[in-house]
């Protein structure tokens, strides 16, 4: 007789844990099977006569058994006891449920037991150093009494913790009792489970666990530690669980990740994944190596999908993703500059910027008229169209959706007074956002426009109050943009210097000190316009303290060409 | 939100319960074997009106899905589609001459059959265009999906509806019957869409696509919603409150996580746009049947007849969901 034996929980998809059952009862282990008594009487008959050939497997009593309670232990105490009565030559007992799946021959599993004969494999964590749970409760599952059910009386549960915590309630601990938690499937040595089931205090210990919250967890967890020689801290069974603290489950497709964990036992596995059934009861050992069971190589898939569940996509807006106002982990999804006023100043800058960055560089995007994307298309990245009602319609997924669908690669655009503002206070607020603003750039545009003086001086106007707004939204206590703001008459005082200070900032931009200048607009008699705007009573004040002419500042004197720094 | 705000709910969900009562007394019978429907089943609620070119893709590929009955609501086919539909051992099929528009774009037929058959199971409610594509649908069925969302207490599955189109004019491949429509048309915009909050019913309100950038860009509020809840674990109580965009009670509309995370979520391909859709845009133009005076079919009408092509350098071929999911259309959450 097998030195091995199996005592099973069964409450769902019983043909699927008869099919187990049988796999391990034909290998020659003992099997005691607990059936929970919600089970209909019909279907419990049918189960048992499924498996009436077989003379290793035994039923216990059916206790109704319900999630988080006390009855779980119930039956795996009295399926367990039965087992080592029943059958003298088990040595291992392990606890597995109706939706495990043996993954390694039941000889593999057989002969790994027997090199560790006075091991106990079972998960027990001590709950002061480790937060071991998902979720809530942690220590206050040993502090506090849990009467009730939390998935039937979820009000009275909650009241009843509530009221506890409130009025300080503790409960005292019995002697030598130290809590711990684990995974409820375990693979116990008989002389450790016997020293359980047969304590004098087990009737004392009992009726402290039986208030616990879910003792499946804590109750083997925390004796096992007053009894074991060794113990090994860690469940033979493959066991995943969500953020919820629900167990994930297991699919045909996961057939080769479950066979390279290497683990002996998975749970669960989805009833009708016919594939992974079939594979795994049968005989033919396609791994018969004696390899460490190594979960591990499972973990990445389902901490990944925790990861996508709990923080999910940064930048990512869809109709299973809408986060709250700062909720988003991240407004957009990667980062991106703007540069206010900078084509206004130099001629071709985006020309300039993209041989610089080596990236695309847009234009207006927000041009009132259309979209002005690199090259003018029609339509950019994701299908998004140039029209500019479209983009007014929602600017800020407008621009979440460029950054989204041009991850990698990194954005720059223009921007500026005569465009659609509205999506000032979203750059602000975006820490993907680095903008450069020159302020009365604007200026420059309407200085070497052909226009009459009275329209020019309502444009002035017009856009100076616009950019005044736009650098308040930049300067607000909530932005978090990286931004950078000069004056035009600050800018041009240091040119080089200044764009050298945004490219440093770029990320991706590579190291290299500026050689190629852009192509800066002719300022010569820019002076005087100014001049005359404010003798029209519109003073330019975002422009600065621009030099009178003649004085300090003299633009490049060959401004036509690229010059040369260095 | 407000007590009474809520209790106007509630009337309206009873308003809509109550019309369809009154609505499905022009429901005829053809084929009724909702006696074969198991408690496990999985079931497909259709309307439908001449689709019959399109029927057999559509069964076959929602019964290797796993869906183990259909309900059809035939409005008045003349094309075969009822006696087609009747022929088959899992549909079961009823049919109305009366008005679509009238039966509230036929949501009241829907909901009527939905609360007499589909009490405690998963329904999925879907047009014969639409092809559920939800994380893992090349490997696991969708009694699998319906099984985790048991599992996971969530009552209701969200899907966008993804327009699919062929490259080059949409007449220069004709559709065969039995063949699949995303072999012609096989490609979509993979993110031009946007997003607003519908606060009153909590549902998310996505508009976008090629439809909106082809035929909505001086409009674009008028552009087709494209957010569905096509997979509901039904309750007598429920409703539909518009299409399948939104239901009510509210909270099942909430499909869509709002502290950052991502839920699971699928996506409906659309397989509107191939040669049939011509004459079907001709035809329902003429009925006056569709949603906001047909102004859809208007637009399409008149943008087809002059640019039929959707295609743009930006569109991407489809290949499978993972490639959906990769490009944030769907999520598999936290499914794994």
């Amino acid at each position: 007789m097998s030195s091995l034996g199996f005592v099973m929980l069964c409450h769902t998809a019983l043909h699927r844990a008869a099919q187990v059952a049988r796999h391990w009862a034909e290998r020659d282990c003992p099997v005691v099977i607990h059936v929970d008594r919600q089970v209909k009487r019909s279907r419990y008959d049918d189960f048992r006569r499924e498996l009436a050939d077989l003379e290793n497997v035994r039923f216990t009593k059916r206790l109704r058994c319900e999630w988080g309670t006390w009855s779980l232990v119930q039956a795996s105490q009295s399926a367990a006891e039965l087992l080592l009565a029943e059958f003298p030559g088990v040595r291992h007992v392990y606890l597995a449920s109706g939706s495990c799946l043996p993954l390694r021959p039941v000889d593999e599993l057989q002969a790994y037991l027997a090199a560790r004969p006075m091991t106990d494999f079972i998960e027990s964590v001590t709950i002061r150093d480790v937060d071991w749970t998902v979720g809530g409760l942690n220590d206050e599952r040993f502090k506090l009494r849990f009467p009730f059910s939390w998935k039937r009386h979820r009000f009275l549960f909650d009241t009843y913790v509530d009221l506890q915590r409130r009025v300080g309630y503790r409960r005292q601990l019995p002697d030598g009792v130290v809590p711990h938690l684990g995974s409820q499937w375990w693979c116990l040595t008989r002389q450790t489970l016997t020293a359980i089931l047969q304590d004098p205090r087990r009737r004392e210990l009992e009726r402290f666990f039986s208030l616990v919250w879910i003792p499946d967890e804590s109750y083997y967890q925390t004796l096992v530690r007053n009894y074991a020689r060794t113990i090994e801290s860690r469940s033979l069974t493959l066991s995943k669980f969500d953020f919820q603290g629900k167990p994930h489950v297991f699919y045909d497709d996961h057939l080769h990740l479950l066979r390279r964990s290497d683990c002996f036992v998975a749970r669960k596995i989805w009833p009708k994944a016919n594939r992974l059934y079939n594979t795994f009861l049968t005989d033919d050992a396609a791994i018969s190596r004696m390899a460490e069971p190594a979960p591990g190589k499972i973990d990445r898939v389902f901490s990944r999908a925790l990861e996508r569940r709990t923080r999910g996509r940064p930048g990512l807006y869809m109709h299973s993703r809408f986060p709250n106002p700062d909720w988003e982990n991240g407004k957009t999804a990667a980062p991106y500059s703007v540069f206010h006023g900078f084509n206004d100043l130099f001629l071709d800058f985006e020309g300039w910027l993209s041989r610089r960055l080596g990236t695309v560089v847009h234009g207006n995007i927000f041009d009132p008229r259309r979209a002005r994307f690199a090259g003018d298309a029609p339509t950019y990245a994701g299908g998004l169209s140039s029209s500019a009602t479209m983009r007014d319609y929602n600017p800020e997924h407008f621009l979440t959706s460029i950054i989204w669908n041009t991850r990698g690669e990194r954005q720059s655009f223009m921007f500026g007074p005569r465009d659609s503002q509205k999506i000032g206070a979203f750059l602000a607020a975006d820490s993907n956002a680095q903008i450069s603003v020159i302020t009365g750039a604007w200026a420059v545009q309407l200085y070497l426009s052909n226009r009459n003086f009275a329209d020019i001086r309502q444009e002035a106007a017009l856009l100076q109050r616009r950019e005044v707004e736009f650098v308040n939204t930049l300067r607000h206590v909530k932005s978090r943009a990286d931004i950078r703001i000069w004056t035009l008459a600050e800018f041009i005082e240091e040119p080089m210097e200044n764009l050298q200070s945004i490219l440093d900032a770029t990320e991706g931009a590579n190291a290299l000190r500026l050689t190629e200048a852009p192509r800066m607009a002719d300022l010569s008699g820019f002076a005087a316009f100014l001049q005359s705007l404010k003798n029209q009573g519109m003073n330019p004040m975002t422009v600065g303290d621009f030099p009178q002419e003649g004085h300090a500042h003299r633009p490049p004197v060959d401004r036509n060409r690229p010059y040369l720094v260095n | 939100m407000k007590a009474f705000k809520r209790y106007a709910l509630r009337l309206q969900r009873k308003k809509y319960l109550v019309r369809a009562w009154r609505k499905s007394r022009a429901l005829r019978v053809v084929a009724d074997r909702t006696n074969a429907i198991g408690p496990q089943d999985v079931l497909c609620f259709c309307t439908l009106r001449n689709e019959k070119v399109r029927l057999k893709y559509f069964l076959s590929y929602y019964r290797d899905r796993g869906i183990s009955h259909f309900l059809f609501v035939d409005n008045d086919s003349n094309d075969g589609s009822r006696e087609y539909l009747a022929e088959q051992d899992d549909c079961s099929v009823w049919t109305t001459p009366e008005s679509y528009k009238r039966a509230r774009f036929g949501m009241d037929w829907i909901n009527r059959l939905l609360r007499l058959y589909g009490h405690r199971h998963w329904c999925l409610v879907v047009d014969p265009d639409e092809f559920l594509v939800y994380p893992f649908s090349d490997t696991r069925p969708i009694p699998a999906l319906t099984d985790w969302l048991d599992a996971s207490s969530i009552k209701s599955f969200g899907a966008m509806i993804l327009d699919m189109y062929p490259k080059g004019a949409i007449t220069a491949q004709p559709y065969e019957e039995g063949s699949d429509p995303f072999q012609i048309a096989c490609w979509f915009d993979p993110g031009n869409y946007v997003i607003q909050r519908n606060w009153q019913y909590g549902n998310l309100w996505i508009q976008g696509g090629p439809r909106a950038r082809t035929f909505f860009t001086d409009a674009p509020a008028k552009a087709p919603a494209l957010n569905k809840i096509p997979l509901v674990k039904w309750h007598k109580s429920y409703a539909y409150a518009s299409s399948t965009h939104m239901l009510l009670p509210r909270g099942l509309n909430l499909v869509y996580d709002e502290w950052g995370g991502e839920k699971t979520s699928g996506v409906l391909l659309h397989a509107k746009f191939l040669d049939t859709f011509s004459t079907k845009a001709r035809e329902e133009l003429e009925r006056r049947q569709h949603y906001a005076a047909s102004a859809e079919y208007k637009a399409y009408h008149a943008g087809l007849s002059e640019n039929p092509d959707f295609w743009t350098k930006w569109s991407e071929r489809y290949i499978n969901w993972r490639q959906l999911e990769i490009l944030g259309l769907m999520s598999k959450g936290n499914w794994a």
